[in-house]
């Protein structure tokens, strides 16, 4: 066999051990919360009743699924302006400057930092700081949640963007100025279209980021078990309740802890089909 | 789940099962390898006193601190020489059981209820106090309830937050049996059990999470695991127990609560003693194991190192370390029903210790 046959064939079985693997996932989380899906039904997911009690056990996956949308989209909203900012400060602007390039290290630094030490910083830092600025009881629930999370996905959106904005062709730029447009002008009408389906594959990607935080947001969304009431109010999400409550859970419990986690897998593959789908119809 | 966890356990244990394995099968060998699972609470205090046994006879102990589930679960499987769990286990989860499963209480701890409020020193509750704060039903510090009982005490104008553990916890367990039997209303409302639907308050995960979140709010108020709180010297109140006492938790007083009448199975929730010294919030740790201890291919040497070292782990020797660490020990009366039952355990019917 030559070298180019054994190649093809070694990357194929590789591409197949992926898929299996993703396979195996599902069925494993699927087999694991038949059991909870048999007793509550479809309730399951309507239900915002979470009582491990035993005697007179009842889970509904409702509170954390709005928790988890809540603090998900509340996050991409805080980071919007900011990353998008930054990314055409990096990608336009200031292209190819020290400046730019300076920055741009600091912002890919940021998403290397683990997700537990923005939860110390949020707990001993932000936390304390929302208080003295008055935002209400002690400074744990859903707004400071959403708040840490932002800044965790900031990043993800900024070189996303940052990167597609700094590839749409300069001619096109050129011909633009040509003809009298300003800077600005440029921007709304040749950058911004060009990229666009770039830059909203970098938010959808820092959205699905959102939704599988776990470490940062267990430590300041209060972990009540009970769909917030609002913004402030302390609450908990899908992959948070799942860290928590793993350890000691048997029986029903664990096959709603699992079947919550089969609708987080679920939940983050229809917004990444989502987001395919708006970049193929924008193209 | 059950091949799940005995995966991360067979992962965990792989090189001591191993020598468990080929020592047992030695003949004239006595020195064994055991190898345990479960509980995390008593974790810091068996690895110490494993490790110290090991030193002085050579048979080496391998626990796995997987929680109280994992170890029943893996005594069930006969994966482990022993389990360890913080509760006992009920009537039905003993008939689920392969075989007949004995218990031996190893040391004791205590939930304290750790508060911050700057320039409290001392803070005594009582049940009903308890009731109202943990219910909600008490919102504030310096609610006339809170006062009458803490007289000379300049209790703030701040809200209360109760601080609870968000994972499953046996402290949690022990901390809501407590409350169940001083509370009518609790019981009903709430229950008793690893994790709860809480009425009020904020979940923080581990004895960390929550001792942290505590002292980094001014009017917070929860419950700990005795040996993080001594470890950590954190600020504690004074809870009443059912003799009209108010008693500060102590090595002492954890060690008192269980001065009364225990069954000879030890299976019992000293919560709530009579005891005038007895710090109410209090508990045993149990290791389980099974009473007739020829199954599977064990050899009789194995089965008889685990007894031996059950009781060496009983014995005044081992029961003095529990301190170093902040645990109590077990009272006499105990230490004694302890040694009964292990001489109840049998090889093919013949008990393993006969003094």
């Amino acid at each position: 066999m030559n070298s180019d046959k054994i190649t093809k064939a070694v990357l194929f079985s590789v591409s197949i051990l992926i898929l299996l693997l993703a396979a195996g996932m599902l069925y494993s989380l699927v087999g694991g919360s038949l059991s909870a899906f048999k007793t509550f039904g479809l309730q399951f997911i309507v239900s915002g009743e979470w009582d491990p009690t035993y005697g007179h056990e009842k889970y509904g996956a409702l509170p954390f699924i709005v928790g988890t949308l809540i603090t998900s989209f509340a996050a991409l909203l805080i980071s919007l302006p900011l990353s998008f900012s930054t990314s055409l400060f990096l990608g336009e602007y200031y292209r190819g400057t020290r400046v730019a390039r300076i920055l741009g290290i600091l912002v890919d630094l940021l998403a290397g930092i683990p997700s537990i030490v923005y939860g110390l910083w949020g707990f001993y830092v932000l936390r304390p700081m929302l208080i003295d600025l008055g935002f209400g009881g002690q400074g744990f629930g859903i707004f400071t949640a959403s708040l840490i999370l932002a800044i965790m996905i900031i990043p993800y959106a900024t070189s996303l963007s940052n990167e597609i904005i700094s590839m749409v062709p300069n001619d096109l730029k050129e011909a633009a100025y040509s003809l009298g447009a300003t800077r600005l002008e440029v921007i709304t009408s040749v950058t911004i279209p060009a990229a666009r389906s770039g830059i909203v594959a970098g938010y959808i990607l820092s959205f699905g980021r959102a939704l599988g935080e776990t470490m940062a947001v267990t430590m300041l969304i209060g972990n009540t078990n009970q769909v917030p009431g609002g913004l402030f109010d302390t609450g908990n999400t899908m992959a948070s309740v799942i860290a928590n409550q793993f350890g000691e859970a048997d029986g029903l419990k664990l096959s709603s802890l699992i079947a919550i986690g089969l609708l987080l897998f679920l939940m983050t593959g229809l917004i990444n089909a989502i987001g395919k789908l708006i970049i193929k119809k924008m193209n | 789940m059950k091949t799940f966890l005995s995966l991360i356990l067979a992962v965990v244990l792989f090189s001591a099962c191993q020598n468990s394995a080929k020592k047992a099968g030695e003949s004239g060998d006595t020195s064994v390898s055991l190898t345990a699972a479960g509980a995390t609470f008593p974790l810091p205090y068996y690895n110490l006193v494993f490790k110290n046994y090991a030193k002085v006879t050579g048979n080496e102990v391998t626990y796995g601190g997987i929680g109280s589930g994992g170890g029943i679960r893996s005594l069930k499987d006969k994966v482990v020489d022993f389990g360890a769990t913080d509760a006992y286990l009920n009537d039905a989860q003993l008939e689920e059981m392969p075989g007949e499963v004995v218990h031996i209480p190893t040391c004791m701890g205590a939930v304290v209820i750790a508060y911050n409020l700057p320039g409290v020193d001392e803070l005594k509750l009582s049940d009903s106090l308890l009731e109202k704060i943990f219910m909600g039903e008490i919102t504030r510090w310096n609610d006339p309830a809170l006062k009458i009982n803490n007289e000379g005490v300049s209790l703030p104008d701040q809200e209360i937050l109760f601080v609870h553990r968000s994972d499953g916890s046996g402290t949690t367990h022990i901390f809501s049996d407590y409350m169940s039997k001083v509370s009518q209303k609790w019981a009903n409302e709430v229950g008793t059990g690893k994790s709860l639907k809480w009425p009020v308050g904020m979940g923080a995960k581990g004895n960390p999470g929550v001792a942290g979140t505590i002292s980094q709010t001014e009017g917070a108020i929860g419950y700990v695991g005795s040996e993080f709180a001594f470890a950590q010297k954190i600020q504690t109140a004074k809870v009443q127990n059912s003799s009209g006492e108010y008693i500060e938790p102590s090595i002492e007083s954890i060690s008192a609560a269980a001065q009364g009448e225990i069954p000879a199975d030890t299976r019992v929730m000293v919560t709530n003693s009579s005891f005038p010294a007895a710090y109410p919030i209090s508990g045993f740790t149990w290791i389980i194991l099974y009473k007739e201890q020829a199954y599977d291919d064990r050899s009789e040497a194995l089965a008889r190192g685990t007894v031996e070292f059950l009781d060496w782990l009983v014995s005044e020797d081992a029961q003095a370390q529990a301190a170093k660490v902040n645990y109590a020990p077990l009272p006499e009366t105990t230490v004694q029903k302890a040694k009964a039952i292990l001489r109840s355990v049998t090889y093919n019917g013949e008990p393993l210790l006969t003094e």
